[in-house]
């Protein structure tokens, strides 16, 4: 057996190979195409030997196994189906500058879209059926005009260049513009203007018309496409016959000069022609405007958007602002308060500050000023009031207070004593006072 | 004779018969084909008959009574055959005797006799006259009666064309053995040549421009086996135009010097129209020709030169129209030019070298084209069909007709063909550096009829350790390897420049790689060491089974498994 050498390397596999018995499916084979093979060369004779192995086919296997062959051979392209009017096959080969070539070979429907491959087909069948010799031989008359006429067509037709100029100057093909006042879908009136215009664009693609869902880019595009449209079409086609004679020589370079100069004013002329197009276009695209109403609409609606914030921003600036003054006057009453209400404090501690004094000095009183029997002598009442008086100004308010209370009620000399006594000695012993300081009362 | 010596063996011949011209092969004791010379030297024997008097005069004798007794010469009446008069285009036969409606069919009406009534030939009773002296000519060079012979005809011809075609040649006593498509016989003659067992796998292109049509066919060669993949053809485009390119042009010469048409003439025509074609040979081999013919009209004797660029300009909208059908044809087949790995002209009009040189340049310059003009080597295109049928002929010279009948039977021929590349993934550089290289090596090629079986060695892997075969379905990519343009000095660069550089546009190189489609299976071929080679042979069967073996070669280690067709 044939064994190759290649110089490739496989493919190193990944350590761990997860696949169990060292082979692993993923997917059949597609489907294979049943085709003929050649019965040719030695090679199908070993193949035919092996797969007949002594087996003989039918009929009937013939006609099962040529239905799934595939067939390579094209299928007949069919009649043409444009019919022939007597004009047409009448027309005089002569005068075939103003022939329709595509009429001719009966593919008028195609025209400049019509494919080599379509033309070649096209005139195939008109041969066929149009060749003088053909009607000579059928005992018709001797009249080859209209076969000229095919021959033409061909000759144009398959000719680049005279395609071209042929093409330039097909009316057939032209789609008439419709009027700057002209009703109805603009999209429906223009786009067959401009599809049929686009044949002659040297740049391809050539952008459409388009629609209603076309974007503002697009439709910018497109214009800016037209306004600048590079076009390959000619006249030459329309040009005067020049004279073939050598005799005429300033004759001949007449015409061609005058040729040139029609070449040159048509070319020119269909510039502004093609150029009116775009510019009627242009005036009936009511998409330039919806998007110049949609480009203000969203301007304004910008606009609007920007005062609606601004307005909002600044109710939001008020109501921060009034906001802080409500909260700033809020906040001073409260402090007002808070001093009215300290005063008042003050007030009513200076008042029990002055009751209490009243209940001390009242319970030195009460107490007979700690003198045992009989009215006190004045230096006892004087020195305990002076104690007293003394012992009032080392307490603050609440101290006085507490002294008062546990002073309430009390009526005995001595519990009365002993409540002034505990007190003073507390501001003894705070160092506020020294025992020193009092005449009569710690002794 | 010396039947004696020998054992009994039959004389076979292969015939390409042809619109314009047909030619004998024979095959011989060694295996070679040999084109055969008629009585008159001739190998390319004009398709042609003409009755002189009581004469009836074939080949090159009959084709120059086309300017005396144009009509009663028969041309170009092959592809009439088993057509109706409607289907025929009977513009070739313009200058010879005219078709004509018979019954069914097609006829010419010829004196064949002197003061007789002219005779109504029908396109097959011409057929086995053409046949009948063609055989003659080979039985007279071989020197014993001829047994067999096989035919080639054009792809595009009908079931009962070829039908008709058998008859004519039987009633000229010549048995067909079988009838063969001219562009395979091509095919055959070159890949007999190539004195190999196995034959490499390859996808052709023969192009075959005759002298009144031109016909294109994309061939997948697998083993050795050929299919028909795609077709098209011209009908308005050979030789004959090459010829007319020229009778323009010296009718405008003669035009300028004598003040008159010789086209308007048909007896000139005629007489242009034949020299033009010899002059037009002339071309083919050297650089200039010329051209000489007395009294050509108007009593006047014309002679001029040519020069092989003239003709080539002449003729540049033909040769544009050539190039068109072949790429229309490659596109059918659903290839990529690159696909075509041989283009084998063929048919008289391939001498030209123009031709061949602008078909080298449509394809890559891998693309072999067969042609005199760009392959020293290459046979001559007018008799490839020939040689093809000479081969056929001796292959199956001693098969019995019903062996022939059964073993060409549809039941046989027709075989299911693998739609999609077959081969092994394989490595190759990571990146950019490997973009444009083949991921795949390609076992069974697309269009390959099954069952099949091809076999390859590899390098195991760069390191070894396990190696990985996957077996995949492939497709062809094109990737664009042209080399990253120098960077240019920037320039201030005007409107000029700008233009230039777009119209100067350089070529781009593409290539072609094969990719992977789809994953079909992996086997893992177990330590393998560094430099080890590792053979995997690919089997698909014809339910589309794929087997695939793989070993180490002088190791132990191997594995097998199948994939079962989808059907199963
Ligand atoms: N050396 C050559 N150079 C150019 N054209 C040639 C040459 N030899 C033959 N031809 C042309 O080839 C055509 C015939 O080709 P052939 O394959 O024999 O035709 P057909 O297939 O129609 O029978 C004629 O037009 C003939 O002029
Ligand atoms: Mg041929």
């Amino acid at each position: 057996m044939n064994v190759v050498a290649t110089k490739h390397t496989l493919l190193p596999a990944e350590p761990e190979w997860p696949h169990e018995g060292g082979f692993h499916i993923l997917e059949h084979l597609s489907e294979p195409t049943h085709r003929n093979l050649e019965p040719v060369g030695p090679h199908y004779l070993a193949h035919a030997r092996r797969k007949r192995h002594h087996r003989t086919f039918s009929e009937d296997d013939r006609i099962v196994a040529a239905q799934q062959a595939k067939n390579v051979e094209d299928a007949d392209p069919g009649e043409i189906s444009e019919p022939e009017d007597a004009m047409l096959l009448s027309r005089d080969p002569k005068d075939w500058k103003n022939q329709d070539h595509y009429a001719v070979l009966g593919i008028s429907k195609y025209r400049w879209k019509a494919t080599d491959e379509q033309i070649k087909r096209a005139h195939r069948k008109k041969v066929l059926k149009h060749h003088p010799d053909k009607k000579a031989a059928a005992g018709g008359v001797d009249d080859d005009n209209f076969f000229k006429c095919i021959q033409k067509a061909m000759e144009i037709l398959t000719d680049p260049v005279k395609r071209r100029q042929y093409d330039s100057v097909d009316e057939f093909a032209d789609v008439d513009p419709p009027s700057r006042k002209a009703k109805g879908n603009i999209y429906k009136l223009w786009n067959p203007v401009f599809d049929s215009e686009s044949r002659f664009s040297k740049k391809k693609p050539v952008p459409r018309f388009g629609d209603d869902k076309s974007t503002k880019a697009e439709v910018e595009e497109f214009y800016n496409f037209w306004y600048n449209f590079d076009s390959w079409r000619t006249f030459e086609y329309l040009d005067e016959d020049v004279p073939d004679d050598n005799e005429n020589r300033d004759q001949k370079r007449h015409v061609e000069r005058k040729n040139k100069a029609a070449r040159a004013k048509r070319k020119t002329e269909d510039t502004a022609r093609l150029r009116k197009i775009v510019d009627d276009a242009l005036a009936m695209d009511v998409r330039l405007q919806k998007f110049r109403k949609e480009e203000k609409l969203q301007k304004d609606a910008k606009k609007i958007a920007r005062e609606a914030e601004e307005k909002r921003l600044a109710e939001e600036a008020k109501k921060k602002a009034e906001e802080d003054a409500r909260r700033k006057e809020e906040e001073e009453a409260v402090l007002k308060a808070s001093k009215a209400d300290a005063k008042k404090a003050k007030e009513a501690a200076k008042n029990a500050a002055k009751k209490n004094k009243r209940v001390l000095r009242k319970g030195a009183e009460d107490a007979n000023y700690f003198h045992a029997d009989g009215a006190a002598p004045p230096d006892v009442i004087s020195n305990v009031l002076a104690d007293v008086e003394l012992l009032i100004t080392k307490l603050d308010n609440e101290e006085l207070d507490v002294v008062a209370k546990k002073l309430a009620g009390l009526k005995v000399s001595d519990e009365i004593k002993s409540v002034l006594v505990d007190s003073i000695r507390g501001t003894v012993s705070k160092g506020s006072t020294a025992e020193g300081d009092f005449k009569v009362l710690l002794k | 004779m010396s039947d004696s010596e020998e054992p009994q063996q039959k004389t076979v011949i292969g015939i390409a018969f042809g619109n314009s011209n047909s030619s004998i092969a024979f095959t011989s004791l060694d295996g070679k084909a040999e084109v055969i010379a008629n009585e008159e030297g001739d190998r390319q024997i004009p398709s042609v008959l003409s009755y002189v008097g009581d004469e009836e005069y074939h080949g090159a004798q009959a084709k120059s009574q086309l300017i005396r007794n144009p009509k009663n010469t028969i041309a170009y009446f092959r592809d009439f055959l088993g057509k109706s008069f409607a289907d025929i285009d009977p513009t070739n036969a313009h200058s010879s005797a005219h078709p004509i409606q018979h019954e069914t069919g097609v006829a010419f009406s010829v004196e064949e006799k002197t003061d007789a009534e002219p005779s109504t030939l029908t396109v097959s009773e011409v057929t086995t006259r053409h046949i009948k002296r063609l055989q003659e000519s080979a039985a007279d060079f071989l020197g014993k009666p001829i047994d067999g012979c096989v035919i080639t005809v054009p792809t595009d011809f009908s079931e009962a064309q070829r039908k008709l075609l058998s008859e004519a040649s039987k009633a000229s006593g010549l048995e067909v053995l079988q009838i063969i498509h001219e562009p395979v016989a091509s095919l055959l003659a070159y890949t007999a040549r190539e004195e190999t067992s196995h034959p490499v796998d390859k996808t052709v292109l023969v192009l075959d421009i005759g002298g009144t049509r031109t016909d294109a066919a994309v061939i997948a060669s697998r083993g050795g086996m050929f299919t028909l993949l795609a077709t098209q053809h011209d009908y308005e485009l050979g030789g004959r135009q090459f010829d007319d390119a020229l009778v323009d042009h010296f009718s405008k010469e003669f035009i300028k010097k004598h003040k008159t048409d010789p086209r308007e003439n048909e007896r000139s025509l005629a007489k242009l129209k034949l020299e033009c074609e010899a002059t037009k040979k002339t071309l083919s081999l050297s650089t200039s020709a010329q051209i000489s013919i007395e009294s050509l009209a108007g009593g006047f004797d014309f002679h001029s030169t040519v020069n092989r660029l003239r003709f080539d300009l002449l003729s540049k909208k033909l040769v544009d129209q050539i190039v068109g059908l072949v790429e229309s044809v490659v596109n059918k087949a659903g290839m990529d030019l690159t696909d075509i790995n041989e283009v084998i002209l063929a048919g008289g009009t391939s001498h030209t070298p123009k031709i061949a040189s602008r078909i080298q340049q449509l394809f890559p310059s891998n693309t072999a084209v067969q042609a005199p003009a760009t392959n020293p080597n290459a046979l001559n295109p007018s008799e490839l069909s020939a040689r093809g049928a000479a081969i056929q002929a001796s292959l199956i010279a001693e098969f019995e007709a019903e062996d022939i009948e059964q073993s060409t039977h549809p039941a046989v021929t027709v075989t299911p063909h693998l739609p999609k590349p077959i081969g092994v993934a394989i490595h190759s550089p990571e990146g950019d550096e490997g973009k444009a290289e083949d991921k795949v090596y390609v076992f069974l090629d697309a269009e390959t009829a099954v069952p099949a079986r091809r076999t390859a060695t590899f390098v195991g892997t760069q390191v070894g350790g396990d190696v990985l075969i996957r077996i995949v379905e492939a497709k062809r990519e094109s990737v664009d390897v042209t080399p990253p343009k120098e960077v240019k000095e920037k320039t201030n660069g005007t409107d000029e420049d700008d233009d230039d550089d777009e119209e100067e546009e350089e070529e781009r190189v593409i290539k072609r790689v094969t990719e992977v489609e789809k994953v079909i299976a992996e086997a893992l071929l177990k330590d393998v060491k560094k430099g080890q080679k590792v053979e995997v042979m690919l089997n698909v069967a014809g339910d589309l089974t794929l087997t695939i073996t793989a070993r180490v070669i002088g190791g132990k280690g191997g594995i097998r498994g199948t994939v079962p067709g989808r059907a199963q």
